[in-house]
């Protein structure tokens, strides 16, 4: 077999620069004649001999390692290729390092938007009622009341903590209103044993999990029983017993973060994905990109949640990007990815389902945009209507409620009524305005809260300055708070 | 060499018998030397192999076996999962090390000069130094950063800065700089078992120097305590504070003030962050006279907080003030003429410490 002609040497050559092709190489002089570079079936044994992890045929590494063997010494048989497809075609094939090409005389610009749109997936029409011929995943009664019970306290916690920022009670504060079912739905579809990297519009994920009304409180008002010890601003939960990551502010961090634990799992071989949300305008973030990329790179099992709400801040999505939303530029990255109707509860809840099995079974990520509508300001510092009109923002609250869309379909299918509606209702609010009462009335955090956990270990000169300062406070308790414990 | 040592370091780490430890010892009369670019790679090899959770990840550190071949051999010995040859992207690298380290795993993630990590800075200081805070003690990060740092030779401006003061203002960070190969395989160790954040700053032009090792440096336990510096040479007359290059021209210095009869004391740092205060402060309150060097940029340097920090507690003890010896407030010209200009060299030290002992004019106008 007449195989190194001389432009698959020059080929050959030129790729031996490549890091590592070059290393294989000699590895497989080593092991077999020259021909195996041109006999496909032959490049299976080389990575078995040559390279020692590889021996294992059930670990995943041998996949790895062999497909990077495999898809190297591919781009080295195009003169083979080549020379045996009939000349005078139009769609010959050709190999580069960098992908594998279908070539054409025709001069072809792909277009900057998509011929036609991406189908959002959608189960509930806008009245509850179950669309026909839909395929969703099967919810049993208990769960969709529990979906829906955590969907309506979700939306009474956000209402009654916003009236305490404005009250003046709390400093701040950031609602969910109109993203319940991303929140909800989403949480239910994953297990206990995911891990979640929210942005900072997801406590219900948390909720769902088990956080306390109470809890929520103490964060709220930052006192002595606040698990983040009064260091964050509101509704900076977390809470490592319920694998929720502390928020922070910085948008889109979390995503790579979420990637690197994904990984970390997969290393562990552990029957858990992670999972991480973040808005439209997260997406423009240069972590995103990162993050999706190296996702696909690496194969790893996490779940990319985008809540695309339309605003980020009062940027609306058309000065945020001109994709034609974000499930497009999943497949840019070769990611698989969906659209949804982000208040659709079921449409969530099964599209969460299936992108779970999808990333822990397949080792790969999976993103899911759900399209919703951010109903409520930004935050506390924020007044929406300064820039967008006050009917578009009653109309999505009235007749778009995801709430009030999943009652109609439990209620369609007798798992609930309007006794039980007033009697949730007006429970949750007796809890929640008793829980800020308590909150309200608790001692903030300790002094000495203020030195620790800067390191694993307080070092020196924390401890002086705290002795430092104890001392002032001593000499002049008169400039101190009297609610701040020593 | 390197080979050898490799073979009698991994046969220590196996059998861990003391007594063939202090066997050892007594045949220590040839000294032996280690490049500082094999102690790096003697530390990374050994850590991996102690603890499953360690993991390299960075540009090239797999199959180019490490852009100045730090990670050689190590992709080979633990397998892809473990040397991660990633994509360029600092950002998205450091993240995902934090987020690795967020779960528990340890990662060594490495930038191929410290210049790129202002891509990754975010996640330095936002991410990982700030989240054990933040989270109230939820979210520990036992990650490192490590790579070149400061000047090489010819490479301009991009490639030349330092960022020990950058990285060294924040707490929740660890800094680290070592000089020579001990410095360098103690505290890489250190600073992979540390259960907080550590900033490694190597530097590329050392990668090649060689170092007397002892024994003892040679077992895997070996290690470094992490904000404790090395009185290099100890004197009476003048304290030099030197860290990473600096130390070795600081040396010198210090033999050419010999022949002048000024006995200088050179302090290695090696630990930024924690600053080694308590050492400095007792050199100075027996020398009385203070220099600092550094390669990096002068305003807001390391020499700077040495030097507030010496005044804020051994001010009586000045005999003279205090100065800074730092590189030229200019990006890093490439021409060789200027960049020599750029950087301290030994006899900017030798000026400066024969200025502090009133043997040559001061640079300050006296009136």
């Amino acid at each position: 077999m007449a195989f190194f002609s001389k432009n698959s040497r020059t080929i050959i050559n030129n790729l031996k620069s490549k890091a590592g092709l070059s290393r294989l190489m000699k590895q497989s002089r080593n092991c077999c004649s020259m021909s195996c570079l041109n006999n496909t079936n032959c490049c299976r044994f080389i990575p078995l001999t040559t390279i020692p992890q590889l021996r294992n045929p059930d670990s995943y590494s041998h996949k790895k390692g062999f497909l990077f063997c495999f898809q190297r010494f591919q781009s080295t048989t195009s003169e083979q290729q080549f020379a045996s497809l009939p000349n005078g075609e139009h769609n010959q094939e050709l190999d580069f390092p960098g992908g594998k090409v279908v070539l054409s005389p025709e001069m072809q610009f792909l277009s900057e938007s998509p011929c036609v749109y991406n189908h959002c997936y959608r189960v509930l029409d806008d009245n509850g009622q179950l669309i026909s011929n839909s395929n969703f995943v099967q919810v049993s009664e208990e769960i969709a009341v529990k979906m829906y019970s955590n969907m309506a306290t979700l939306q009474i916690l956000d209402t009654i903590f916003y009236e305490a920022q404005r009250q003046g009670r709390i400093s701040f504060y950031v609602t969910t209103i109109g993203e319940e079912a991303i929140n909800i739905a989403s949480a239910a579809a994953l297990k206990s044993d995911d891990i979640v990297f929210p942005q900072y519009r997801e406590p219900g994920v948390l909720l769902w999990r088990g956080f306390t009304l109470q809890e929520f409180a103490n964060q709220c008002f930052g006192n002595k029983a606040d698990y983040g010890k009064g260091r964050q601003m509101p509704v900076h939960y977390g809470s490592n017993k319920l694998n929720y990551f502390t928020v922070a502010s910085t948008i889109a961090t979390q995503i790579p973060h979420a990637v690197g634990a994904a990984y970390s799992l997969k290393m562990d071989k552990k029957d858990a994905c992670a999972v991480t949300y973040f808005g439209d305008g997260g997406t423009s973030e240069g972590d995103f990109h990162a993050a999706l990329n190296f996702a696909a790179v690496t194969e790893s099992p996490v779940i990319f949640i985008c809540r695309n709400n339309g605003w980020a801040i009062s940027t609306p999505t058309s000065d945020q990007f001109r994709s034609e939303g974000i499930a497009v530029r999943g497949q840019a990255y070769g990611v698989r990815s969906i659209r949804v109707d982000g208040n659709d509860a079921l449409a969530m809840y099964s599209a969460v389902h299936a992108a779970r099995e999808m990333a822990i079974n397949e080792h790969r990520p999976i993103l899911v945009e759900a399209v919703t509508y951010r109903v409520g300001h930004h935050s506390t510092s924020d007044d929406s209507t300064k820039y967008r009109p006050a009917d578009e923002i009653e109309w999505w609250k009235m007749a778009r409620d995801p709430v009030t869309r999943f009652r109609k379909w439990i209620e369609a299918n007798g798992w609930w009524g309007s006794e039980t509606e007033s009697q949730l209702r007006s429970s949750i609010r007796n809890q929640l305005l008793q829980a800020i009462q308590i909150a309200e009335r608790a001692e903030k955090p300790p002094v000495n809260d203020l030195f620790t956990d800067v390191y694993d270990n307080i070092p020196s000169n924390l401890h002086e300055q705290e002795k430092w300062l104890r001392g002032t406070i001593n000499r002049h308790p008169k400039d101190y708070p009297a609610d701040v414990p020593v | 060499m390197f080979g050898v040592v490799k073979q009698k370091m991994l046969r220590l780490s196996l059998t861990q018998i003391r007594p063939a430890v202090s066997a050892l010892r007594s045949y220590s009369s040839a000294a032996k030397q280690m490049t500082v670019r094999e102690a790096l790679n003697s530390a990374l090899d050994e850590e991996m192999s102690a603890d499953p959770k360690v993991f390299l990840m960075g540009e090239e550190v797999g199959e180019y076996q490490g852009a100045y071949k730090i990670s050689k051999g190590l992709l080979e010995k633990y397998g892809p999962e473990r040397v991660l040859d990633t994509p360029i992207t600092e950002a998205g690298f450091a993240g995902i090390g934090v987020g690795a380290a967020y779960y528990g795993l340890k990662p060594v993630v490495e930038f191929m000069t410290f210049n790129f990590s202002m891509q990754a800075i975010d996640h330095i200081i936002n991410s990982a130094a700030k989240s054990n805070y933040m989270s109230a003690g939820q979210m520990s990060v036992p990650i490192v950063f490590r790579g070149p740092n400061g000047a090489a030779a010819g490479v301009g401006a991009q490639h030349s800065q330092c960022y020990a003061s950058w990285y060294a203002s924040c707490p929740g960070l660890k800094v680290l700089m070592p000089y020579s190969s001990e410095d360098a395989r103690g505290l890489l160790k250190a600073a992979i078992r540390d259960p907080d954040p550590v900033v490694f700053l190597e530097n590329e032009l050392l990668y090649g120097e060689s170092f007397p090792v002892s024994d003892e440096f040679l077992d895997s336990s070996f290690c470094l305590p992490i904000g404790k510096a090395k009185i290099e040479r100890v004197g009476k007359d003048v304290t030099i504070t030197a860290f990473s290059k600096m130390v070795g021209h600081a040396l010198k210095a210090a033999e050419i003030l010999e022949k002048d009869g000024i006995d200088a004391e050179v302090i290695n740092l090696r630990s930024i962050r924690p600053l080694d205060r308590s050492t400095i402060s007792a050199s100075i309150r027996k020398t009385n006279r203070l220099i600092t060097v550094e390669e990096g940029f002068p305003q807001h340097g390391v020499g700077a907080e040495i030097c507030a920090s010496v005044v804020e507690e051994s001010f009586a003890y000045l005999d003279a003030p205090v100065e800074r010896i730092a590189g030229a407030d200019v990006p890093m010209p490439y021409a060789a003429n200027l960049e020599r200009m750029a950087v301290p060299q030994v006899e900017d030290i030798v000026r400066a410490a024969k200025r502090a002992c009133y043997r040559s004019e001061p640079l300050a106008a006296v009136a």
